[in-house]
């Protein structure tokens, strides 16, 4: 330790004699390792600019001796797995919607696309896990309960032309009137429709109340919901009869949907998904567990 | 006279400005106006308050108490930049802490980012740039800083600047530039403050006694230079109406974008690189009280950097709508900037061999190493990551934000607290800091904050980039993006952990400065590092 300290003493370069604030400049060599490195990555610059697309020209630019560009390579990998799946997406189109589900090799393909589009479009709304979100509107895919129908046909109409959206002519369409916001009902009259509403669903109310609602509802609610309250797909309107609520059941809530009504949309898919790919997300849907 | 002119400059300024703000389009326009009138009104009662007096400018002293106005604003503003920082990256942790529904949206993670950026880029970073750039100038030229008060006017200008700057952001006024978000007339306003710094520097060069130009020197010339030169071309910019704050770009397109990361990636390249290396070329040999390594390796590392650092812009660009051939070489000239880059590391290392032994005992040289240590990693790192191919899986995922970080928080921000450290008993003329125990955990709370940041933003870039990219066998996207933002949650916690570590170093810093001015004994000799050697 001490010998090697001494030696370092006895190679003190000279300094280069400038002094700034007793600031001194030690006049050693650049550390050759330094060099070597700087050169080494100067020549491998200068041979990948020959080797691709590099300096700018008057027309143009070079092209580098491999003639490879990145749009070239990434439109060729996206061409592979088109060219590779053409086959069966053709088979797609033509199957028989409501046999897709029953055809294995079918079901396969559609269920990985259809995901993986699930992912990418519709899971802002419905939830990357396909499980809405409760309370605001955006139904739950996973479970049984469907508002316009659960079977492939009503799955890939929803699908393909939208809800309530104007953008497509063909968009399932409906509309709750705002019972309480356009007058319809009197505010007791309200009052009476939810206790009413609250005790089909089997949930605790005001017995008087909900009897005086039953006639406000067969007069008003009945002929979309159902004398039951079970609702009616033709229509988009849910069944209140049971614990499945798309923007609640409370109290509270079912008062504002009365009174404002609700009018939930969906964009019409058939303008940014190609007929295969509305098919796949519809296999994909229906195969989440409520499928019909 | 000359006093009666600035009062009527003042007076004009203060009622055009509260025109501007009665007919203002937008409210950061409008807050903008009224800060000015303000700002305009203080300096004319200042002014007023003070007419006729005599104002010496002795030749024979330094011109220190612009440097420690700097001091006191460096440190103010880098405990709002971290903090501001802890309280986004806990936003994204936890979404309810934008607090939307209370604030509506004032207090929005969009909103507090720049304000962030820009507290710790420009407000921390340029106090402390400016600062001791006034300093080190003067010290290595052995004159007093030229123009008089002109320094003042810069300190003063320059913290306008960032109150303006901040109010805007909060109230949606921004360009959407990153780092360069702040709206056009704010845009003027620094061009006439950068030319005033840039006229102080270059007048006390001129004055120097000294034969030479100190390499610390030719690191802020280049960054004052470079950066005015950016600023201006990327803030090209055709206001909507006199009093709206909004602006249209003269780019379009992908030259838009090209001018936006040239100025983008320059504005780390000469701000928080050259400025900072001329930081560390002064302060490191000065705690060390060795002579610098290599004055070949200064000249060939300062000119190499400069040349390259220029051309690198395109590789924020990678895989966009910018031509191939401009983000080739962008990546191209990055990686030969590594070298370049590199020499300020082996420079300022080097300065300490021979004095190693001081890292044991004195907490602000192990802050200026751990300082150079971050720089050399980021610096090997950033060219690393302008690789196309390292780009296509780093670009746009927290890789980024954690690369930028152990830059600025390893480099900017240690190199920065070892200058305070150095200035402040220096500046307020005191025999020692306060206590080298608090910089001790100052140190200690930085460096493991720092690594904490770094270590889990490496984990979440690289995890949410290999989930972006993750396909099956027919070609399909695996993940929703919403699935990569669910798996980053326990890293972004530990993230903010780790900013919240650094920040209360700067805390500790702070107090630490203050009773270091408000404690200590003062030194015995008084002004013996205040005056001017004798020619």
């Amino acid at each position: 330790m001490c010998a090697k300290q001494v030696k370092k003493v006895e190679r003190e370069v000279p300094t280069t004699g400038h002094t700034w604030d007793g600031i001194q400049e030690f006049d050693n060599p650049m550390p050759r390792w330094w060099v070597w490195v700087f050169y080494a990555c100067i020549v491998w610059g200068i041979g990948y600019t020959i080797a691709y697309p590099a300096w700018p020209l008057i027309n143009g630019h070079t092209q580098g001796i491999y003639g490879s560009t990145e749009r070239a390579n990434v439109e060729a990998d996206i061409k592979a797995f088109d060219d590779a799946n053409a086959p069966i997406k053709a088979k797609l189109v033509a199957a028989d919607l409501a046999s897709i589900p029953s055809n294995d090799e079918l079901k396969t393909f559609a269920v990985s696309a259809g995901a993986s589009i699930f992912k990418n479009n519709c899971a802002q709304c419905h939830g990357s896990g396909a499980a809405g979100v409760q309370g605001k509107g955006y139904p739950n895919l996973l479970d049984n309960d469907w508002l316009w129908g659960g079977d492939m046909e009503a799955i890939h109409t929803t699908i393909t032309h939208g809800i309530r959206n104007t953008t497509d002519p063909d968009a399932r369409l409906s509309e709750m009137p705002k019972f309480g916001a356009d007058g319809i009902l009197e505010k007791d009259q309200i009052n009476q429709v939810v206790e009413h509403v609250l005790a089909i669903s089997g949930q605790e109310h005001d017995a008087t109340l909900a009897a005086a609602g039953v006639t406000v509802f067969a007069e008003n609610c009945a002929a979309c919901h159902g004398p039951e309250g079970k609702g009616d797909r033709t229509l988009g309107a849910p069944n209140l009869t049971d614990a499945i609520w798309l923007y609640g059941g409370d109290r509270a809530t079912l008062t504002y949907t009365v009174t404002n009504a609700r009018y939930g949309v969906m964009p019409a898919w058939n303008t940014r998904l190609s007929e295969d790919e509305i098919r796949a997300v519809a296999t994909y849907v229906h195969s989440l567990g409520g499928g019909e | 006279m000359w006093d009666y002119v600035k009062l009527v400059v003042y007076g004009v300024i203060a009622v055009l400005a509260a025109i501007g703000a009665n007919y203002a389009h937008d409210p950061a326009y409008m807050v903008n106006a009224l800060v000015v009138m303000l700002a305009a009104a203080i300096a004319f009662v200042y002014e007023l308050r003070h007419v006729g007096e005599v104002r010496v400018h002795p030749a024979n002293e330094y011109m220190d108490g612009v440097v420690r106005a700097g001091v006191i604003a460096t440190t103010f503003w880098g405990v709002v930049g971290f903090l501001v920082g802890v309280v986004i990256a806990f936003q994204l942790a936890f979404p309810s802490l934008n607090l939307g529904n209370v604030t509506d949206g004032v207090l929005n993670f969009g909103r507090l980012r720049p304000l962030h950026t820009s507290a710790v880029i420009f407000a921390f970073g340029g106090n402390g740039l400016i600062m001791s750039a006034f300093y080190v100038v003067q010290r290595t030229s052995g004159t007093r800083l030229w123009g008089g008060n002109l320094g003042w006017f810069v300190f003063w200008g320059w913290q306008l600047m960032i109150v303006l700057a901040a109010t805007s952001y909060v109230l949606g006024g921004t360009q959407s530039r990153e780092y360069a978000e702040t709206v056009w007339y704010i845009d003027w306003w620094i061009v006439v403050v950068w030319l005033a710094f840039l006229a102080a520097f270059v007048g006390t060069l001129v004055n120097r006694k000294e034969p030479h130009i100190y390499v610390a020197n030719w690191f802020y010339l280049s960054f004052i230079i470079t950066i005015a030169m950016l600023h201006v071309v990327n803030n090209l910019q055709v206001p909507v109406s006199i009093f709206s704050s909004q602006s249209v770009s003269v780019f379009s397109g992908v030259q838009d974008a090209m001018v936006q990361w040239w100025y983008g990636h320059n504005a780390v390249g000469f701000f928080l690189t050259a400025g900072f290396l001329g930081m560390m070329y002064y302060f490191v040999p000065k705690q060390a009280e060795r002579p610098v390594y290599s004055y070949k390796l200064s000249i060939i590392h300062f000119w190499a950097l400069i040349f390259l650092y220029i051309w690198a812009g395109p590789h924020h660009l990678h895989y966009t709508a910018l031509p191939e051939w401009a983000s080739t070489l962008g990546m191209v000239m990055s990686i030969i900037l590594w070298m370049p880059s590199w020499g300020g590391m082996i420079n300022g290392l080097m300065t300490l061999s021979g004095a190693w032994d001081k890292l044991r005992t004195d907490p602000i040289i192990r802050m200026m190493v751990i300082s150079i240590g971050f720089y050399g990693m980021s610096t090997f790192e950033g060219p690393m990551m302008s690789i196309k191919a390292v780009n296509s899986l780093s670009h746009y995922t927290d890789w980024t934000i954690g690369h930028v970080h152990s830059g600025a928080l390893g480099w900017n921000g240690m190199i920065t607290f070892g200058a305070l450290y150095f200035l402040t008993p220096r500046l307020w003329n005191r025999e020692s800091l306060y206590s080298l125990k608090l910089v001790s955990w100052h140190f200690w709370l930085a460096t493991i904050g720092i690594i904490l940041y770094a270590s889990s933003m490496w984990v979440t870039g690289i995890m949410e980039g290999l989930m972006w990219r993750e396909v099956d066998a027919n070609g399909f996207l695996v993940n929703a993006f919403a699935d990569t933002v669910a798996a980053k949650f326990p890293m972004y916690v530990v993230r903010g952990t780790g900013g919240l570590m650094y920040l209360a170093g700067g805390l500790i810093m702070t107090y630490n400065l203050w009773m270091t001015v408000r404690a200590q004994p003062a030194k015995a000799v008084v002004n013996a590092n205040n005056a001017v050697p004798a020619e």
